[in-house]
């Protein structure tokens, strides 16, 4: 009997995998797939203060083993989400929920944060800085590790929850980052969001996604994620949420062979609605093809001997 | 919506790049015409939507244009091929809010719905009239199985060479008692039915490049006077009042 299951600052999960946000929307979806409560946990759309309708469309293209979005975190805004997704996640998911939160200012990630405060299904917040800072020229918090880590600060100051700060792959060097944040007092991280790319149609010459760039996700980036997961273990002391094109056990387990202790999985649900369903129930036989009886032993087993 | 294996039985060229196939399986969860499924295809990450054109108990039937390489890959796809399909998706057509002279307007690859809600229609005894649009009589297909249906049926082209020369609005303006208008088309074809003044309502099938084809990712949603809707989920099919152009 293998035991699949981990700890992410504190909070216990069944098993390392989780829906990466922006997949799984609140989880209403899905439920009418399988069972949720088979999960991990679940990370919820990006959710900023103010409803946001999104990006113009089209949003999607494809791409060689993946696929590009541009959807703009289009998303009902918190306090819809608490008055009217809570409820609901309660009645189809009984485990921890991630709450991934996005924000345009220091301020409105602060407080997005501390209107999660009372909800005790959300068991982490998942801070999503690859949103642009209106108030430095819409330049990512996620570039930049000072702005990183004032984030990272602000909402630390603001919860008594575990965060995970989620960091940007369109960075120099991300384990600067993660350093920043893990400085600033984060109690965890998740990596990559997605990829920033663009595709060009023949026929009319011009980008296929209305935002003319769009998030590259899915299969392609997964030894990008990888290696980026691997430097950052390197980096920090604090557990890891490993993400990027994830698309079976295998990939999960090479995953926290990197360093990650929970493994987040995007595009695959898209493409194949029982994606994490099939990875959870490969998972024990991936483990004892690995020899391993604790899942949690696979963390970072690649960087000893 | 539901998961699961369809095995093609046949594919059959119609026009240059247009095809019939059928594919065999629980078709349980499609219950209305307008309709959508969405398929896997090797090699290719993202699933293909397409309208279903009729279904019985045990078979789907598809219209496909190759449109790209994800398309010409499935309509060369040899009888036995297995295909991972999500079913049932989207809202579909409503024919029952139709009225007594329902107008089904189709254009081009967009008559593929409107075969199965005429269909299903008729069974019903309703008499809706039937207008499909092409560019021209080489890309025009169906028409056979359009005229067993023994519906009143008008066809124009852009160019004349086949029925009316010019739109299927044309056709539209010609049955000036139809006051309901079920319709599937290109963008163009929609917004001009849509502008129709003899038109009191009608249903709009509006297409979109998706991503999951289940409502999970925000892809498609376009905006709509009751909010953003996503055309896979609350869509395909738009009523006329909703619509913002």
């Amino acid at each position: 009997m293998v035991n699949l299951a981990v700890e992410l600052a504190g909070v216990q999960l069944k098993n390392p995998i989780i829906p990466a946000s922006g997949t799984f929307g609140y989880g209403r979806e899905y439920a009418e797939v399988y069972d949720l409560n088979i999960l991990g946990s679940f990370s919820w759309k990006g959710t900023t203060a103010q409803p946001r309708l999104g990006n113009p469309q089209p949003r999607i293209a494809e791409a060689p083993s993946g696929m590009l979005n541009a959807v703009g975190l289009q998303n009902p805004g918190i306090d819809a989400v608490i008055a009217e997704e809570v409820p609901n996640i309660a009645k189809i998911f009984q485990g921890p929920v991630i709450a991934n939160i996005g924000g345009f200012s220091i301020d409105e990630y602060a407080e997005n944060c501390r209107k999660l405060e009372d909800i005790d299904q959300v068991a982490i917040l998942e801070v999503n800085i690859s949103c642009p800072n209106v108030h430095a020229g819409g330049k990512n918090f996620g570039c930049d590790p000072k702005a990183a880590a004032e984030v990272t600060r602000a909402v630390k100051a603001a919860t008594k929850k575990p965060v995970f700060m989620k960091l940007t792959p369109n960075v120099t060097d991300i384990a600067e980052i993660a350093r920043a944040c893990a400085d600033a007092g984060a109690d965890g991280l998740c990596l990559i969001n997605t990829l920033l790319g663009m595709r060009i149609d023949l026929n009319t010459r011009r980008p296929v996604i209305a935002n003319r760039t769009g998030g590259v996700s899915g299969p392609a980036v997964f030894p990008v994620a990888l290696r980026m997961v691997w430097d950052v273990y390197e980096a920090v002391q604090i557990p890891i949420i490993g993400c990027g094109g994830v698309s079976s056990a295998e990939d999960a387990a090479e995953m926290m062979l990197a360093g990650a202790a929970a493994v987040e999985v995007g595009a695959a649900n898209l493409a194949d609605p029982r994606a994490c369903k099939t990875i959870i129930e490969q998972l024990p036989a991936v483990c004892r093809r690995l020899g391993v009886d604790n899942i949690s032993e696979l963390t970072g087993g690649a960087h000893h001997g | 919506m539901k998961q699961s294996l369809f095995t093609l039985e046949h594919a059959r060229q119609l026009t240059e790049d247009t095809y019939e196939l059928v594919l065999s399986g629980d078709t349980s969860a499609v219950t209305a015409p307008g309709q959508f499924v969405n398929i896997r295809l090797p090699g290719r990450f993202l699933r293909r939507p397409i309208s279903i054109c009729n279904w019985t108990d045990e078979a789907l039937m598809l219209l496909v244009k190759v449109v790209g390489d994800g398309t010409r890959e499935l309509v060369r796809c040899v009888p036995g091929t297995e295909l991972d399909v999500l079913s049932g998706l989207g809202n579909g057509f409503d024919p029952t809010a139709a009225g007594p002279h329902p107008v089904l307007a189709g254009g081009g690859i967009g008559i593929a719905p409107i075969y199965g809600l005429a269909r299903r229609m008729l069974d019903a005894g309703q008499a809706p009239t039937v207008a499909l649009g092409f560019r021209s009589a080489k890309d025009a297909f169906y028409l056979e199985e359009f005229a067993a249906l023994g519906c009143r049926l008008l066809i124009a082209t852009e160019d004349g060479s086949m029925g009316a020369k010019g739109f299927v609005t044309d056709c539209i303006r010609n049955v000036p008692e139809c006051d309901y208008v079920l319709c599937c088309g290109p963008l163009p074809m929609l917004k001009a039915v849509h502008g129709l003044p003899q038109l009191r309502d009608g249903q709009f099938s509006f297409e979109a490049r998706m991503g999951c084809g289940f409502g999970a990712c925000m892809g498609c949603t376009i905006p709509t006077r009751d909010g953003y809707k996503r055309v896979c989920k609350d869509g395909p099919i738009l009523y006329k009042e909703e619509i913002v152009w």
